[in-house]
């Protein structure tokens, strides 16, 4: 990491801080991406209108990252598919169970000093440096 | 016009989220591998990203208490859940392997999938297959749904 990347990385937060703030104060929802996604997966859950806004916004956004020269998915990678479809899978079924992810627990959570967020962003924090440490031991090159 | 900020900010915030995404680098799983990788060459970025984010939110949901409603809605929609249970604990460990696997979570991952690669494509369906057994196991299992609070934010 060099300065401008760290410099970068505290824009960008503050960035990600006001949406949270900005869909708390004007829609009153909690901006956690695999609550927002799951609540459409849900025949239950009846508030789809502002979901689906939210995530469309999160597309077109991400359709901007490229287009003011940051990259996505660019820097060389060694994961193939197999590591992006056995995460994808543990992410779905932890999101769901756990209540949030990284923007639900980390920032949100933390936010509004919820003690479940806390403990939630220590444990996967933890759980993913466990596991990045097991990968590189066993696979070393990539999976 | 009621209806319409109704779309409106859900979708603003969403478009902020992605481009805050971007700028700080956390679309891309190298990344965030990075910063799980504290045995190997740590990079602290997204610590900073917590912080920046978490630094302005915090300030905007302590004012948030002071509000009977948000701008567009009638009430706050906000977990009430308080109890440290094992789905929370359990949830959180799994999340954090499929996290440190795959290098995205939910948020850069569905943004990854305007980058047109198969990657960011394959973690997305993967994990929406997750949620929804995740889902089917919960109606009839022991993991609990959060109730959402009826008043104002806890």
């Amino acid at each position: 990491m060099t300065d401008i990347d760290m410099y970068y990385a505290l824009i960008g937060g503050l960035l990600i801080g006001l949406a949270a703030s900005g869909l708390l104060l004007g829609s009153g929802r909690v901006m956690g991406i695999s609550g927002i996604l799951g609540g459409l997966l849900d025949p239950k859950v009846k508030d789809t209108l502002w979901r689906t806004s939210f995530l469309l916004g999160l597309l077109v956004g991400s359709s901007l990252i490229p287009l003011m020269g940051f990259s996505a998915l660019e820097i060389p990678f060694h994961r193939g598919l197999v590591s992006a479809g056995v995460g994808g899978v543990l992410v779905g079924i932890g999101t769901t169970i756990g209540n949030g992810c990284t923007s639900g627990h980390g920032v949100c959570g933390m936010s509004r000093l919820s003690p479940r967020s806390f403990v939630a962003t220590i444990v996967f924090i933890l759980s993913g440096v466990v596991t990045v440490a097991l990968y590189n031991t066993v696979f070393g090159g990539g999976l | 016009m009621k209806k319409l900020i109704r779309v409106f900010v859900p979708f603003a915030t969403g478009v902020l989220f992605a481009v805050g995404l971007g700028v700080s680098g956390m679309t891309e799983p190298s990344k965030v591998i990075g910063f799980l990788d504290v045995f190997g060459g740590w990079d602290p970025s997204l610590a900073f990203v917590m912080v920046g984010a978490v630094g302005v939110s915090a300030v905007f949901y302590r004012l948030s208490f002071r509000c009977s409603a948000p701008w567009c809605e009638e009430r706050f929609f906000l977990p009430t859940k308080k109890s440290l249970d094992f789905s929370l604990i359990f949830g959180a460990v799994l999340f954090g392997v499929g996290w440190g696997v795959s290098g995205l979570c939910p948020g850069p991952g569905l943004a990854s999938l305007m980058t047109g690669k198969g990657y960011g494509f394959v973690f997305v369906v993967s994990m929406i297959a997750g949620m929804v057994v995740a889902k089917v196991y919960q109606a009839k299992g022991p993991f609990a749904r959060p109730a959402l609070s009826k008043s104002k934010g806890a």
